[in-house]
């Protein structure tokens, strides 16, 4: 339903960009938002780790929330790394997932979209997803969305994204933390629609990967045992503390 | 129902400057006890009603106040503990004093309130101010009398039920036998003897050997109200179980698991973080239950485990926003439910300082508002509307325009008449129904 409204809108305004963008719309927007989402929650459990006592019940499900995005990625199989010679292309798309985010996000508060891909100039408020996303690109490659490769970097790359959130614990450095979450009170609405495609509801006929969405019980993988036990990792120092 | 302007206007107290945290009536309704995020305990009296004065009709008046619990710092784990009240039960009232359990997070506490109205007067050893007269002066010797003084409320901490809970207190329930409690943390249930403080009996543990392996919590408890046998306990996973005592020690095994399947068409990566039931009350018959979990209130028998008897919806419009309702936390809200007196209405709180209420018979709701307009003294309350789009009355509000940071969180019903308390952040609304007190 997203992806469909968005194509819309953009056949409204921006004609010439709607062809270089309509190839990745149906096939990556489910996954943009999804990955969106799983950003959300780590970030989200790596604040309540900073919080005096965390809330173990938010924690538990914020945790099986991100069980579940995992889950699901794998079974699509875009749970993946990128392959080290293809490291220099990530975090062009990496700026172009967060810029489709940004720029869905302006359309719906009515102000001009984003002229279009070359100008990775994010704005907006949804732009404070930008730097978590960004931050991780340089560190580790590999969690482009787009990229596949074995199960052994899935573990790194995962592990990697690990890393950086108990360093940023580490260094408890409050500035650094206040300039990255400043805006992410602000206008949350506009995140809805950029978001709604993960809603109940239709979702983008021809990716046959979105089907897993509705699927009972997703099977388990070697792969996704392991990203599944690194997850495990982060629930238990959270609860142990 | 009646219509919602019978209600009479509200009082509206300002209890103090900290959010309030729990709403509880007594058994009789006379008493209602506030707990706030500062650790402090607000007891309200309902007045008798009087013909000389009609407008002050079983209006409520503060009666006491107390400092229940302080913060603490945990040494061992470098965390502070907060003073926050979560929930208060009075127990059944077997003289004339009155008790009530207080709890933060990890430390319940029995308080007993006394009234003192007379005082004694004519010692021969003190004088007046209690200071030591000098024997000399002592002449003759006198009986003390009892001669009546203003009234003093007097609250005594008679009990504290310490070191019992490793993770947070979320709901303590007073057992019908009178004697003993329960009290509910994340991951366990403590029974405890009312007269005792050094132990208290685990009877249900779900904490899993290796803690990665957590995926579910407790997120409320209550006794059956007659079976002294019986409890419940809610799951953030939407489930209900309720447990007897006779079967074993550790109740670990249920009796009775209640749990609606999962609906495949509304399936989203929400649909977990909804289903957590925040609060399960008994009604008053004890035949039934009532469940709150994000957008529904639930009625459930409990003769049918499959799924509840009825299902009403609280604030259905924020399905389509719950993903930003996840971004700013509020979808981990925990919003309380209540039963009136007859069992035949239900009660919630909603944002915007709405609440509502579900007449299980008439099956018509109404959302009301808990404001300052209303509370004026010719204000009608009148029912509010939230709009969807699409066509928009005058007074409506529009979903888009709902503040969120107003929530209530906590109602309360009194156990006979139409009489509710609403907390609305760090204010309390009284409402009572007019036309009862018309009748006196």
């Amino acid at each position: 339903m997203f992806a469909r409204g968005l194509k819309r809108k953009c056949v409204g305004h921006e004609e010439d960009v709607e062809g270089a963008l309509a190839g990745l719309k149906t096939v990556s927007s489910y996954s943009l938002q999804r990955q969106s989402l799983l950003d959300m929650s780590l970030v989200k459990l790596q604040l309540c780790h900073m919080l005096v006592e965390p809330n173990l019940c938010r924690s538990v499900l914020i945790a099986n929330t991100v069980r579940q995005i995992q889950e699901e990625m794998t079974q699509d199989g875009t749970w993946c790394a990128v392959a080290p010679q293809a490291a220099g292309r990530a975090p062009l798309d990496r700026l172009v997932s967060t810029e489709i985010l940004c720029r869905a996000a302006w359309e719906q508060e009515g102000a001009h979209p984003a002229p279009g891909l070359g100008n990775g100039h994010t704005q907006g408020p949804v732009s404070d997803l930008c730097p978590v996303t960004s931050a991780q690109a340089p560190r580790h490659p590999q969690s482009s969305v787009w990229e596949m490769d074995g199960p052994r970097e899935n573990r790194g790359s995962f592990h990697k994204s690990l890393d950086q959130i108990f360093e940023t614990l580490e260094t408890k450095n409050p500035s650094c933390m206040e300039e990255l979450f400043s805006d992410v009170d602000s206008p949350y609405y506009d995140l809805d629609t950029v978001l709604t495609g993960m809603m109940a509801g239709a979702r983008p006929g021809p990716c046959e990967g979105l089907e897993g969405l509705a699927a009972a019980t997703p099977g388990p993988s070697s792969s996704c045992k392991s990203d599944l036990g690194e997850l495990d990792h982060v629930v238990e120092i959270l609860v142990e503390t | 129902m009646r219509e919602a302007d019978t209600l009479r206007p509200p009082q509206l107290m300002e209890v103090s400057a900290d959010i309030i945290s729990t709403v509880e009536f007594n058994h009789t309704g006379e008493l209602l006890a506030t707990g706030d995020k500062g650790g402090r305990v607000v007891i309200f009296q309902r007045e008798p009603e009087s013909k000389n004065a009609p407008h002050s009709q079983g209006e409520y008046d503060v009666y006491s106040t107390f400092q229940s619990h302080e913060p603490e710092f945990d040494y061992l784990k470098s965390l502070e503990i907060e003073e926050k009240i979560n929930k208060i039960k009075w127990l059944p009232q077997q003289n004339a004093a009155h008790s009530l359990l207080s709890t933060n997070d990890k430390t319940i506490k029995l308080w007993k309130i006394t009234e003192r109205d007379k005082r004694p007067e004519g010692y021969n050893l003190k004088d007046e101010e209690g200071k030591l007269k000098d024997l000399s002066t002592v002449t003759s010797l006198q009986v003390p009398v009892l001669k009546p003084m203003d009234l003093m409320v007097e609250v005594s901490p008679r009990r504290i039920f310490a070191n019992g809970h490793t993770y947070h207190i979320n709901s303590i329930s007073v057992n019908s036998d009178c004697e003993t409690y329960m009290s509910a943390d994340d991951l366990r249930i403590n029974l405890w003897h009312l007269a005792i403080t050094d132990r208290s009996f685990n009877i249900v543990d779900i904490k899993p050997a290796n803690m990665e392996d957590l995926t579910e919590v407790i997120t409320a408890s209550e006794f059956h109200p007659h079976h002294c046998n019986l409890f419940v306990y809610s799951s953030s996973k939407g489930s209900l179980r309720l447990c007897d005592m006779r079967a074993a020690a550790l109740c670990d095994k249920h009796s009775k698991l209640f749990e609606e399947p999962e609906d495949p068409s509304n399936r989203s990566f929400f649909s977990e973080i909804i289903s957590s039931v925040s609060d399960v009350k008994f009604s008053h018959s004890g035949r039934y239950m009532l469940t709150r979990d994000y957008l529904t209130v639930k009625v459930w028998d409990l003769n049918m485990e499959a799924r509840p008897i009825e299902t009403y919806q609280v604030h259905d419009y924020l399905r389509s926003k719950l993903c930003s309702l996840y971004e700013n936390d509020c979808i981990f809200d925990k919003f309380e439910c209540a039963w009136n007196g007859s069992d035949s209405v239900i009660m919630t709180g909603a944002y915007n300082n709405f609440f509502r209420m579900f007449d299980r018979n008439t099956k018509r709701d109404v959302t009301l508002e808990a404001s300052r307009e209303s509370s004026k003294p010719r204000a009608v309350l009148k029912p509010r509307r939230v709009c969807v789009g699409g066509k928009r009355r005058r007074d409506d509000i529009s979903v888009d325009s709902l503040d969120f940071t107003k929530k209530i969180l906590h109602t309360a019903w009194h156990p006979a008449e139409n009489i509710i308390a609403i907390a609305a952040t760090n204010n309390l609304y009284i409402f009572q129904d007019k036309v009862n007190s018309d009748m006196h």
